[in-house]
């Protein structure tokens, strides 16, 4: 097979801000590889950039030094396989349920009539099947969320940025859908850099964690995830491996605050 | 993933608040019609008695002068025109202030070179430009028409521009990261975002049209409802003047309840339970 090209390099980022005349910091000299089929989760305490990063990738973000790679291939300007997963899920409150995830399905050209029937058929995978004629406001916000996820897997990206997709959940929500998104994700197989605040989530979800320092934030330690796949969302939590983990990471982000 | 979470859609209003709604809406019909009754009766029966009814006309009289406008057909032969000049100017202004306001607002720096002459313009009494716009444009439609495109134009330009300032930062970066056309981000973002600003131009638009259709047709005139009232006015014909300004009224009120539907209709999204 030869050298694997990583589907996602990032090398000495470093991206700044400057407000007033006043110069903030965001991520400073990060280096990280997501490789094709990875999952990497970005855990940190807030305010430490994790949310940069993933607009840097993006380009939704002009980074002030470093490189970003997809494929190797350098990034210059909103690149074509990548997937944005929002915190609040940004979805169109004047369109329909069905309308919102025909949109990225009518961003790349398909015929009217396939959107249709890809966005049915992609609501039925979320279980939101009977609801295409809602307007997202008479949903859930877990509901909503699907939407969202469904939206995403519609556009079908090489790489997922997530940012807190979950966040704004309540807990027993949050474990549905996160227990729902693994599933879909692992019939996809698609990489994701994925940035969240709950340790638990990034470990049950991902192949490594990636603990950053606050601001201005760096890559303060790497961990494997060594439990093996497919996994029980909820259930991993209480594998010996996964609380030593937990552990580990914990007195990582302790230190940072 | 095989069941939604529980209480996701939210249930209907009851048949019971339903009722009351009713009821209470015509008790507020009741009240209206009451209240314009008392207006209309102490116009009606203070006029003559105590004010001159040469001076404030009476609603009889009124009533009697726009039957027989109707009848004769000059009623029409003056809205038509009054009318035309609105619409097409409020169409116009419309127009062109929205898509001014869109282009401003996202043409970065160069609003900032043109911003204060937009407001030194927006802050001119534009009801003065009138007699200058008979001037170039003569007597007939276009001068009315210019006039009303002044008025609305600001009204539109500044509600698009605030509209897009507004543009919620998550949607645009959602549209970005999607990679989106201009015309799609349009189509599916901004216009939709913005759609309540232009309403809300439009509403007020009505009542700022009808000031310049009749303000214009007041300076230079041979036709129109403004023509009607200066006209009357100087034949000191009181009721011809009441005359004009009622018809006025009622256009502007049908046409705002013309907004108040659509808006309902367009807007269905917002309203939805929930």
């Amino acid at each position: 097979m030869g050298a694997m090209i990583p589907k996602l390099t990032i090398e000495d980022l470093t991206v700044q801000y400057v407000a007033k005349e006043q110069t903030t910091v965001a991520v400073e000299h990060v280096n990280l590889t997501v490789a094709d089929g990875e999952f990497v989760s970005i855990v940190g305490p807030s305010g430490c950039g994790k949310s940069t990063l993933l607009k840097a990738v993006s380009a939704l973000l002009k980074p002030s030094n470093g490189v970003i790679k997809l494929d190797g291939k350098r990034v210059q300007g909103v690149p074509d396989s990548v997937g944005f997963v929002f915190q609040n899920d940004a979805l169109l409150p004047w369109k329909t349920i069905v309308d919102n995830v025909r949109l990225p399905l009518e961003i790349r050209g398909y015929s009217r009539k396939e959107q249709e029937t890809e966005a049915l058929r992609l609501l039925e995978t979320v279980g939101l099947k009977g609801f295409e004629n809602y307007y997202p406001q008479q949903l859930s916000g877990g509901m909503q969320k699907r939407v969202a996820l469904a939206r995403s897997f519609g556009y079908d990206p090489d790489l997922y940025l997530m940012d807190e997709p979950f966040g704004p959940l309540d807990a027993q929500t949050r474990v549905t859908i996160g227990d729902a998104f693994l599933k879909m994700w692992e019939k996809v197989g698609k990489s994701v850099l994925f940035v969240t605040h709950d340790i638990e989530e990034a470990i049950v979800l991902s192949d490594r964690v990636v603990v950053m320092s606050k601001r201005p934030g760096r890559i303060k330690a790497v961990f494997e995830v060594n439990l093996e796949r497919p996994r029980p969302y909820y259930d991993s939590r209480f594998d010996t491996r996964f609380k030593d983990l937990q552990k580990e990471i914990w007195s990582y982000i302790a230190d940072e605050e | 993933m095989e069941q939604a979470e529980s209480g996701t859609v939210l249930s209907q209003p009851e048949e019971k608040a339903g009722k009351a709604r009713i009821s209470s809406r015509l008790q507020i019909l009741l009240g209206r019609i009451l209240t314009g009754i008392v207006i209309f009766g102490l116009w009606q029966g203070l006029s003559g008695p105590v004010f001159k009814s040469t001076w404030v006309s009476r609603p009889s009289l009124i009533y009697t002068r726009l039957a027989k406008m109707t009848m004769d057909g000059s009623l029409w032969f003056h809205l038509s025109i009054t009318l035309q000049e609105m619409l097409i100017g409020l169409v116009i202004g419309m127009i062109v202030g929205t898509v001014l306001g869109i282009l401003m607002a996202t043409s970065g720096k160069v609003q900032h070179y043109f911003s204060p002459y937009i407001m030194a313009l927006s802050s001119l009494p534009r009801a003065a430009l009138a007699p200058l716009f008979v001037v170039w444009f003569g007597i007939g439609l276009n001068s009315k028409i210019s006039v009303v495109v002044m008025m609305v134009v600001f009204l539109a330009y500044y509600n698009a521009y605030e509209g897009i300032r507004n543009l919620d930062s998550d949607l645009t970066q959602m549209m970005n990261s999607f990679k989106a056309t201009r015309l799609q981000k349009l189509r599916w973002h901004t216009l939709p975002s913005i759609a309540p600003w232009m309403m809300n131009s439009i509403r007020l638009g009505i009542g700022t049209s009808t000031i310049g259709a009749v303000i214009a047709e007041m300076v230079g005139a041979n036709r129109g409802i403004g023509y009607y009232i200066s006209y009357s006015s100087a034949l000191i014909d009181t009721t011809g003047v009441f005359a004009g300004l009622v018809v006025i009224m009622i256009v502007a009120v049908f046409l705002d309840q013309v907004i108040v539907f659509s808006e309902k209709q367009i807007f269905k999204y917002r309203s939805v339970n929930g």
